[in-house]
């Protein structure tokens, strides 16, 4: 299978502290690839390195054999990477439609002029971007929110609707940064049957950063463990499971 | 046949527009209360632009008079010492409405140099650049023999008139109002929710942060070249920094990213720091107290500091008034 996402020798220092270090992989299409690792190992560095927030020291990025290394964040995600935050990033006075609506911002095609003077273009478009927003929300349960203001939504929605909000850039791969966190074992139990279906429904590949092991477990098809900004195992759930590296990282050392 | 289906707005504008004109006619109001009206208005299209800039983008202009100012300089220039016009010159008021739309463009330009700095700075750091700019602005024009310098821009004609600057009025809301309901102003209100969110989800946040100094200074050029047009002069002290400020109390207190708000706002200031004036002459006149004018600011300061006190989010918060709001989308 071609790799969507290639990352070749990625290293990343901030001051004298190397984050990220010398990190090569592929995510081919199609995967949920899940990314674990103890705090401060670099993960998020990694989602940040990606999305062109930090330029990496060294090393390369390519989407789709194109070369994205210092292209601009929001041509990244015009290309076709989205992503949702550890912390919430919502835009949080607005209503959840209008948070969904957004992200539809890159696909208009309405110019300023045609936009303020309202012609017939402009509002078909504007019809088609309120509809393809609320079935955003229909899929992640939150129909019922649309009006609502996204302050709000509570935090297991406001997870769902960051989610939605990524999904709606079209994007054909998705970064999904601790997507568990916070969340009630229902909620963890809904979670994974959705980005399961989301896989299915977008066709998108999915690229995850997880602490709860239950998730990464469930439905990751491939895991990288990295400690420290390096790679300390990678392979199938199963495999990955069992190594005793991966145990030392999370456990510690064993009779120490 | 089909009904003629007018916009609410519109109606209203239009009543508005015949109840002043009814009631100036028949001098039950008198020039001076036109006056405030009109003055009024400007204020409206000058709070309503800043609020594009400060309230839907979410950057911290304190320099939007000396956009005005370029606007007001640039149209007078044109209309009083290139064409020489006055109101009874034949097609003088082409050219007038030419003069302000230049000063306009001109001010929409200097809004985009000024809109660069805004890319790399937030806040604090912004407010004190456009500070600085407006500053520059006033000091140029007070050094520019041609343009009468510390004198200022004299014999300027009276074109603005009620009903020029109710239709510059009328358009500016018109504009904005819908420019914040396309995905241009959903990507603005984006930049001012969370910038690197708004990146995130591909808005090219430098773009918009640029155009919205664009279009709000665009609007402010207009506002001054009205002003210009209305007190028949342009003086660099009627562009400081304090008149700057003025607008901004507008924004916050009528509640920063409603235009509705704006509105309110710009004409309750008006007609509240006029009235002050006279209330507080009429105080000192009838206890002969040494209290002279000036002291309308503190009364001013005070009302305002109350309004910011128990309404925080100012009068009308991000609430739009029914008549400004869309209908919406189905």
């Amino acid at each position: 299978m071609p790799a969507l996402l290639s990352i070749k020798g990625m290293t990343h220092f901030f001051g004298g502290l190397k984050a990220v270090s010398n990190f090569s992989y592929d995510i081919p299409e199609g995967v949920i690839y899940g990314l674990i690792g103890p705090n401060g190992s670099g993960k998020t560095t990694t989602f940040n390195l990606i999305t062109g927030i930090y330029s990496p020291t060294e090393g390369k990025v390519f989407f789709k054999d194109k070369d994205i290394t210092r292209a601009k964040p929001y041509k990244i995600v015009q290309s076709g990477i989205a992503r949702t935050f550890q912390n919430l990033r919502i835009f949080s006075s607005l209503t959840a439609l209008d948070n969904i609506k957004i992200a539809k911002h890159f696909g208009s095609k309405s110019g300023l002029a045609t936009s303020v003077l309202r012609l017939p273009s402009f509002m078909n478009e504007e019809k088609a971007i309120k509809k393809q927003s609320l079935e955003l929300l229909d899929l992640m349960h939150l129909s019922h929110r649309a009006k609502e203001s996204a302050k709000n939504l509570p935090y297991g929605e406001l997870r769902r609707l960051e989610i939605a909000r990524a999904l709606a850039t079209n994007p054909k791969l998705l970064l999904l940064d601790e997507p568990a966190a916070g969340m009630n074992p229902k909620e963890v139990e809904e979670l994974m049957g959705l980005i399961t279906r989301i896989r299915k429904e977008f066709s998108v590949t999915v690229f995850l950063i997880e602490h709860h092991m239950q998730v990464v477990m469930g439905i990751c098809e491939y895991i990288k463990v990295i400690d420290f900004g390096e790679t300390i195992a990678e392979g199938i759930p199963e495999a990955v499971a069992k190594d005793p590296r991966v145990l030392e990282a999370y456990l510690g050392k064993r009779g120490a | 046949m089909k009904k003629l289906n007018l916009p609410k707005l519109l109606i209203f504008v239009i009543v508005f527009y015949a109840a002043i004109q009814i009631l100036y006619s028949t001098e039950m109001m008198n020039g001076y209360i036109l006056h405030i009206i009109n003055q009024s208005l400007i204020y409206v299209i000058l709070a309503v632009s800043l609020n594009l800039i400060n309230g839907i983008t979410g950057q911290f202009s304190l320099g939007h008079m000396g956009f005005a100012g370029v606007g007001a300089y640039v149209s007078g220039t044109i209309s009083t010492l290139v064409f020489k016009i006055n109101p009874s010159t034949p097609g003088g008021m082409g050219i007038f409405i030419l003069a302000i739309v230049v000063g306009g463009l001109a001010a929409a330009f200097v809004g985009f140099l000024i809109g660069f700095p805004s890319l790399r700075l937030k806040g604090d750091y912004l407010a004190i650049v456009t500070l600085g700019f407006g500053e520059i602005i006033r000091t140029i024009f007070n050094n520019i023999d041609y343009v009468g310098g510390p004198r200022g821009l004299l014999g300027i004609p009276k074109f603005s008139n009620f009903t020029t600057i109710t239709v510059a009025a009328l358009i500016t809301i018109v504009v904005i109002r819908n420019l914040v309901e396309s995905s241009h102003g959903r990507a603005m209100l984006a930049i001012r929710e969370n910038e690197l969110a708004a990146e995130l989800v591909g808005v090219n946040t430098t773009h918009y942060k640029v155009l919205a100094f664009v279009i709000g200074a665009f609007f402010a050029g207009i506002a001054g070249g009205l002003f210009a047009h209305l007190l028949q002069m342009a003086h660099p002290t009627q562009f400081g920094f304090i008149k700057s400020v003025e607008v901004l109390i507008m924004i916050y207190a009528g509640g920063v990213g409603s235009i509705t708000g704006s509105t309110i706002a710009a004409f309750a200031l008006t007609f509240l720091s006029e009235g002050l004036r006279i209330g507080i002459r009429a105080i000192a006149d009838a206890t002969g107290l040494p209290i002279g004018g000036e002291w309308r600011m503190v009364v001013y300061s005070l009302l305002l500091i109350f309004i910011m006190l128990f309404k925080t989010e100012g009068l009308m918060g991000t609430k739009e008034a029914k008549l400004i709001r869309l209908k919406e989308v189905e």
